[in-house]
């Protein structure tokens, strides 16, 4: 593509700049807490107080008192959710989503007990504050460490095993260690939000915070037992979400119920605090590595076993365990997955789901592993590079990762790491150097793209696909400005609506995959539709407004639909990275601090040379935040968080980081898509961690296992 | 906003108000103090609508310039300027994300200085020139920070953008743009989860360097 970069390190200033860029700078891109139907009002949830339990009275007289209140809705007078309740021939306890405001039972701390509907948001607020429950209270748990023995294996995804169990035990160099990674939350800066009305008794219309308007919608229309097509989405922007995003959570039905029963527009905004209880998180999870290799490297087995926190209602999965089984090229491998249920809300997939958690483990315990047998971290990788799928025998459809090694451990100056730890100081920090990388499944899901050709030269092109950051109304628009050889600012894209055609729901890396594919399939079909109408002597670059002139039609349109591709079938598909980290750790008060980072990923081809590198960036600082300071902390005591807020659960700001540098291998995946491009989102957090903590050993000489890394476990 | 204020009361939910009140305002000698006759006020409180009533007492005048224009309104002592721009003025583009002052996103500028929208109480404001991020360009012609922040890619979802482009046009006017790492510092106060930092810098560098007035 001439569009894309001809270099493996863009600049910020490099590439297309974003097609929605001018909204964002402005103020006029709208988010979802920012439209203003007619006779709009207010919603404020008032949360549980306890963390298990039931509610034996719940008083909103006040509250219902209170000025401009319109309804105080519980589970006393709520509207009936119809696909909430009970199906025949299905237990009627049976595991599932939270059902809002259904009856008395508490599952975890800050569940809503009752929403405040207000003329102002001032009043809504106020009144919520004034719903007082009285609960009966039931012994809580809400630690992981504290009751791993509790652990069950979840159904399909509990154990893995080839060769011979626990191998790594005869190996002459052998580590086993333990990890954890704390419940992290995705806090995307915009706060979840929904505007819910009910055009009439069966038609609703919702502004939602989705990552796909069209999973939504069938979500909405299950719970409300509405035809499909009577159920609007709007999505249009959204302010991050990281995964967050990823499914229908009960504020939504909250907001939906309370906009039946006020029947006027209902606005739901959750506070930060709730951003904690509300919209999931990454769970915590303790993993146990065994590792054992040959003298001269070859790895000879792991083990790896894994406990994940859930809800007491509901079934989280992640997968932990997967980069195990597939990262590196060994003979024996078993793991093992527990789930932990815990009187806590239910988490959910963030960014790098299983892996960013799987490879802090791995990859720490593979570096463990090379000060043993005094050898360099990557020369171990490469002696154990998979050629082809460690767990299926399948070749890749394409990996370069042994280049993207080399790109990475070429531009951060690896060659200056001393293999000893804690030998270089320079006034008074310790200077150390760290890598760690990781891999994620690249998928392709079907779409469908409408595209129509005007005849003032201006090309349409629309889809549901919601846009959570990454730029994928612009990287759809630079595939079909290559396709069609047409100016990119002659090509609008559409989307984040539930009318527009079908398009998957933004996660897993797998939109540009994806709903690119169906770009590049509408392209070639407007294509040939022109030629056709053109007749004899079409060439290959037709002229598209003169040949609509010619034929008197004011514009061509085509709805061109593709597959998920069937490349899965004889391929392993993944998309691989390596990330390293120079840091500098202060041997008077344990303070790291990122001095230097190179992400390199293997993604295939570069669409968007500007907001790949973004995107890369991006989760680099998500996994730094994961990496030296975010952990969301229960006070086990009372089964509350106590630093639900930005102030106490710290991410990474701009004084935390560095410049950071993101190269790509940049070749195309002959496979999956006719553009050759594998997703990018997840791979560019996966690994980070484990870099960081390897260069914080290699600098100090300390080794953390339990995330985040902070001073106190550094000086411990 | 027009829209709501034309809305007709729910019959429903007035029903159930505070009757207390509704009898303070029957018997107050307050009235006395407004231009309403006490028989069109004891009217009001029998046909329900004295909430409206009590709403007037509840707020307070504010007058106060918001991108170049003047605002006269009438607001709860209790409204931050956060909400009364965004949800009475429809000034969408200044942002919440905490509501605590903790990540920047409301981020405005009071008579030329950067605040958080969230922390201040709309009250104050009286007399003040506030610029948003919908004042900051000149018409069509954008400002230098927001074509940079365009051109250096200082966003992804674009949610903390206004908040971060007031913070980085007051960054440059405070004298604290002098330096990658001073820039870092002083920009801190916006968050970022999307994780643009490097890009911000490289834009308010540009900003700094080009010697553009901002």
């Amino acid at each position: 593509m001439k569009t894309a970069i001809n270099k493996t390190m863009p600049s910020s200033a490099e590439g297309m700049s974003r097609v929605d860029g001018r909204l964002k700078v402005t103020g006029a891109a709208k988010y979802s807490a920012e439209y203003t139907p007619k006779g709009l009002t207010y919603g404020v949830l008032a949360g549980s107080t306890i963390t298990k339990g039931n509610i034996i009275a719940i008083d909103t007289k006040a509250a219902e008192r209170a000025p401009g209140v319109l309804a105080v809705i519980t589970h006393l007078n709520a509207p009936k959710v119809p696909g909430d309740q009970p199906e025949k021939g299905k237990a009627a306890d049976a595991k599932g989503a939270l059902k809002v405001f259904y009856d008395d039972k508490i599952y975890y701390n800050g569940q809503p007990v009752a929403i405040v509907v207000a003329d102002t948001f001032e009043r809504a607020l106020f009144a919520a504050s004034l719903v007082k429950a009285q609960y009966k209270t039931e012994k809580h748990i809400t630690s992981l460490p504290d009751n791993r023995d509790k652990g069950f294996p979840p159904r399909g995804e509990g154990t893995y095993k080839r060769g011979t169990e626990d191998a790594w035990k005869l190996a002459p160099f052998k580590v086993e260690q333990e990890y954890i990674v704390p419940t992290v939350t995705h806090n995307p800066m915009e706060l979840h939000a929904i505007i819910a009305n009910w055009d009439t008794d069966n038609k609703l219309t919702v502004w939602d915070k989705t990552q796909g308007v069209k999973d939504t919608q069938g979500d909405l229309a299950h719970l409300f037992k509405l035809p499909k097509e009577n159920v609007q989405v709007h999505s249009q922007f959204v302010g991050g979400a990281f995964g967050s995003a990823l499914r229908t959570w009960p504020h939504e039905v909250a907001a939906i119920l309370a906009a039946k029963v006020v029947k006027r527009p209902v606005k739901v905004v959750l506070s930060r605090a709730d951003m904690f209880t509300s919209v999931g998180y990454r769970p915590f999870t303790w993993q146990k590595i065994g590792i054992g290799a040959t003298a001269d490297g070859k790895l000879t087995g792991i083990t790896h076993e894994a406990a994940g926190q859930t809800s007491s209602y509901e079934n989280f999965t992640e997968g932990p365990t997967g980069v195990s089984q597939s990262l590196y090229a060994c003979p024996n491998v078993n793991t093992k997955y527990h789930l932990v249920a815990l009187d806590i809300a239910t988490p959910t997939w963030m960014r790098g789901p299983g892996e960013a958690t799987g490879a802090f483990a791995l990859e720490s315990a593979l570096d463990e592993l090379s000060y043993q047998l005094k050898l360099d971290p990557v020369e171990l990788r490469l002696r154990n590079y998979a050629q082809t799928d460690p767990g299926s025998g399948k070749p890749f459809s394409s990996k370069f990762l042994n280049e993207a090694y080399q790109l990475g451990s070429d531009h951060i100056g690896w060659k200056d790491r001393k293999q000893e730890p804690g030998t270089v100081k320079q006034n008074g920090w310790y200077v150390g150097y760290g890598m760690g990388g990781g891999m994620f499944g690249a998928y392709r899901a079907g779409a469908t793209i409408r595209a129509k050709f005007n005849a003032d030269g201006t090309l349409l092109l629309q889809s549901a696909v919601s846009d959570i950051g990454p730029g994928t109304g612009t990287a759809m628009v630079l595939i079909a400005a290559e396709q069609l050889g047409i100016p990119a600012e002659k090509i609008r894209f559409e989307l984040g609506d539930s009318s527009l055609p079908n398009a998957p729901t933004q996660g897993g890396s797998a939109t540009t995959a994806s709903v690119g594919s169906a770009v590049y399939k509408a392209c070639a079909d407007l294509k040939e539709k022109f030629q056709k109408l053109a007749g004899n002597g079409a060439t290959n670059n037709p002229d598209y407004t003169k040949i609509l002139k010619d034929s008197g039609l004011p514009s061509l349109e085509v709805v061109s639909e593709t597959d998920g591709g069937n490349g899965m079938q004889k391929y392993a598909m993944n998309s691989w990275s390596v990330h390293f980290v120079k840091v500098l750790v202060n041997a008077a008060t344990g303070v790291v601090k990122i001095d230097k980072v190179a992400c390199v990923s293997d993604c295939g081809k570069v669409i968007s040379p500007k907001t790949a590198r973004s995107q890369v960036i991006g989760g680099a600082i998500g996994g730094l935040g994961m990496a030296l300071m975010e952990e969301s902390i229960i006070d086990h005591r009372y089964g509350r968080y106590i630093n639900n807020n930005f102030a106490d659960y710290h991410v990474p700001v701009n004084a935390d980081i560095p410049q950071i540098d993101a190269l790509f291998v940049n070749k195309p995946d002959p496979i999956i898509n006719p553009m050759g491009a594998k997703g990018m989102a997840e791979i560019a957090l996966i690994g980070m961690a484990a870099a960081v903590a390897n260069a914080v050993y290699n600098a100090s000489g300390k080794r953390v296992r339990d995330l985040p890394i902070t001073p106190d476990k550094v000086m411990a | 906003m027009e829209n709501k204020e034309a809305y007709p009361a729910n019959d429903a939910a007035q029903d159930v108000k505070d009757s207390s009140r509704r009898n303070f305002i029957k018997q107050s000698t307050l009235l006395t103090a407004v231009a309403l006759t006490p028989g069109t006020a004891i009217k009001a409180a029998a046909d329900h609508i004295d909430e409206q009533i009590a709403a007037v007492f509840e707020k307070m005048p504010l007058k106060m310039q918001v991108n170049g224009k003047t605002q006269n309104l009438s607001v709860e002592p209790r409204a931050t300027l956060l909400d009364i721009l965004r949800e009475q003025l429809d000034l969408t583009g200044t942002k919440k994300g905490c509501d605590h002052g903790q990540c920047g996103a409301c981020t405005v500028h009071v008579d030329g200085h950067r605040i958080n929208s969230c922390l201040t109480l709309g009250v104050m404001m009286n007399g003040r020139k506030i610029t948003t991020i919908e004042g900051l360009a000149n018409g069509n012609q954008l400002h230098p920070m927001q074509e940079a922040f365009i051109k250096h890619d200082g966003f992804q979802c674009g949610y903390c953008t206004p908040g971060q482009i007031m913070s980085a046009v007051a960054c440059i006017r405070e004298g604290h743009a002098n330096s990658e790492h001073e820039i870092r510092e002083y920009m801190s106060g916006n968050i970022c989860r999307c994780g643009a930092y490097p890009n911000i810098v490289n834009a308010i560098q540009e900003v700094k360097d080009g010697g553009m007035a901002v």
